[in-house]
């Protein structure tokens, strides 16, 4: 990470255009004390950088960004860290050129 | 519609779903093509080069309606290290054919085209429905699919799944696993705004001419990936890659490669200026044979990226969607053709077919190759190309150095790095792989 150039995400995320359906994340972190390798690993190669530490440690996901990619999917769903899903037709991200 | 009964349902509309829908359509089946996005193509990543042949196939007349970005006719590979390139480049005028071989495209535009004629084709196709759920039989056998719009059932007598590489429907239903981390690239690109004139003057182009730029070296930090720049009408595709494995252990971040990518000395003078209008990721099947589930089964089959039909070694995925996707439809046709129900027995056909064809062939040559990149990456993505920089840079400086001592000198670099051995044995299991 020493010469990590800096990156805001969210500027990137900015270009963008999403229909988020609000109130219906297709993404759930499983409640838990301390987060596994796996889960904290997320907050890394998440690449909308949706997954983020609260003040407890634990980690919180937040779906708005969501490339909807599969990455977290394939990490962390085997061992039932986070539950995954499509979003409903018609939202989550809407690639205008892909 | 829901007691509508259709003689086959395809889950994914990208290229092997519109593929496969093509083809069933165009010779008179009842097709119904669900895809979850708004439109099709809007959930849809690739860098993108389009092989003519493979849609040839398909839609012989593409070049007169498609939305083709350039004909390419230059294609660099790069190694890199942090300040340095060596490449190879091929170029050709024999590309400025007639029928011009590779393409780039934006796939957002170029799948609603698709879609267009899959619709013209007879295909119903319905956007902005998720599949949630397989219906299956008592015998396990798949009956058709649930969706999130609809109440009840939607049956068929086959369901083509063509839901890509993240494909949820059927890892939950068990026909085949979830991919395993080692076997998934996840791809971060970002389109990048010129005016064209600037384009075709950076990369030395003329009109509608093309290149590409495939790279790989200590950009990725020992991680086993790539990166592209590719070259659109108005725009420059630029993307890295690595494998999912590899970013669970790193310490480096997606967006954090592709920034080192962009601010690289080779690559920032070609973006230079440009307004950027999108940034995607999405993942890229790379086990190659190995990581080939189980293809059919009673009432389905599985085409595209979801079966993992990717060249990982030729940058090689769309055209064996494509291909994989009619080859399905062509094997269902056959079986409707000689009444035969579609059975696991009876669709046995499409992997037979499949066999025949160059997707399974290349896919087959290459089955060593994933596991060899992913095992050997410290040295393939980190350890060789410095070694390479050092010693064409000390093959191009000229220092009074005598030349035999800075061939030693080289030579010596390699040996200290990897011992004898160590290269023996890597140059040994490359080309036993490539073989």
């Amino acid at each position: 990470m020493s010469n990590e150039p800096p990156v805001r995400v969210q500027d990137k995320l900015f270009y963008n255009r999403y229909r988020v359906d609000t109130g219906r994340a297709h993404i759930k972190v499983r409640p838990h004390g301390t987060p596994s390798p796996q889960l904290l690993s997320l907050l890394k190669a998440c690449p909308a950088r949706c997954y983020e530490l609260n003040d407890q440690g634990q980690v919180e996901v937040t779906i708005d960004g969501c490339m909807e990619c599969g990455t977290c999917r394939i990490i962390c769903e085997e061992n039932g860290d986070i539950e995954w899903s499509y979003p409903r037709g018609g939202y989550g991200v809407l690639f205008k050129f892909g | 519609m829901i007691d509508e009964k259709f003689d086959a349902i395809v889950v994914g509309a990208g290229m092997a779903g519109n593929a496969a829908a093509l083809t069933m359509a165009k010779n008179g089946m009842k097709v119904l093509q669900l895809e979850r996005g708004e439109y099709s193509g809007s959930k849809n990543v690739q860098g993108a080069i389009l092989y003519a042949d493979m849609l040839e196939k398909l839609i012989p007349d593409f070049r007169e309606d498609a939305p083709l970005e350039r004909n390419l006719v230059e294609q660099r590979f790069w190694m890199m290290d942090d300040h340095s390139h060596t490449g190879l480049h091929y170029r050709s005028d024999d590309f400025n054919e007639e029928r011009p071989n590779r393409y780039t495209i934006i796939r957002a535009q170029f799948d609603k085209w698709f879609s267009q004629k899959v619709r013209e084709a007879g295909a119903t196709v319905l956007c902005e429905t998720t599949v949630t759920e397989l219906v299956r039989d008592t015998s396990g056998g798949v009956v058709g699919v649930r969706t999130d719009r609809r109440d009840g059932e939607i049956h068929a007598d086959v369901v083509v799944l063509a839901e890509g590489v993240n494909g949820l429907l059927g890892a939950r239903a068990g026909l085949r696993e979830r991919p395993n981390p080692a076997h998934v690239a996840l791809a971060v690109k970002e389109m990048h705004f010129l005016p064209r004139e600037t384009i075709e003057a950076r990369f030395n182009l003329k009109g509608d001419e093309g290149a590409v730029i495939e790279a790989a070296g200590t950009i990725t930090r020992g991680m086993t990936g790539m990166a592209f720049v590719y070259t659109n009408k108005e725009c420059i595709s630029l993307g890295i890659g690595c494998l999912i494995a590899d970013f669970e252990s790193a310490a480096e971040t997606p967006y954090g490669l592709l920034e080192r990518f962009k601010r690289h000395t080779s690559v920032a003078p070609l973006i230079e200026g440009s307004e950027v209008k999108e940034y995607s990721a999405h993942l890229i099947p790379e086990g190659g044979y190995k990581a080939i589930p189980q293809l059919y089964g009673k009432g389905w089959v599985v085409v595209g990226d979801a079966a993992q039909f990717n060249n990982a070694i030729h940058r090689e995925g769309s055209n064996l969607a494509m291909t994989s996707g009619r080859i399905a439809a062509e094997a269902i046709l056959k079986l409707r053709s000689q009444k035969r129900p579609m059975t696991a027995e009876n669709l046995a056909l499409y992997r037979r077919m499949l066999n025949e064809s160059f997707v399974m062939k290349d896919l087959k040559k290459y089955k060593d190759m994933p596991a060899l990149m992913h095992t050997q990456s410290q040295n393939f993505f980190l350890t060789y190309p410095q070694l390479f920089s050092k010693a064409m840079q000390g093959f191009l400086r000229i220092d009074g150095t005598p030349k035999v001592e800075k061939e030693k000198l080289a030579l010596k670099s390699f040996v200290t790095a990897r011992s004898r051995r160590g290269l023996f044995s890597d140059a040994f299991r490359f080309v036993r792989a490539w073989r």
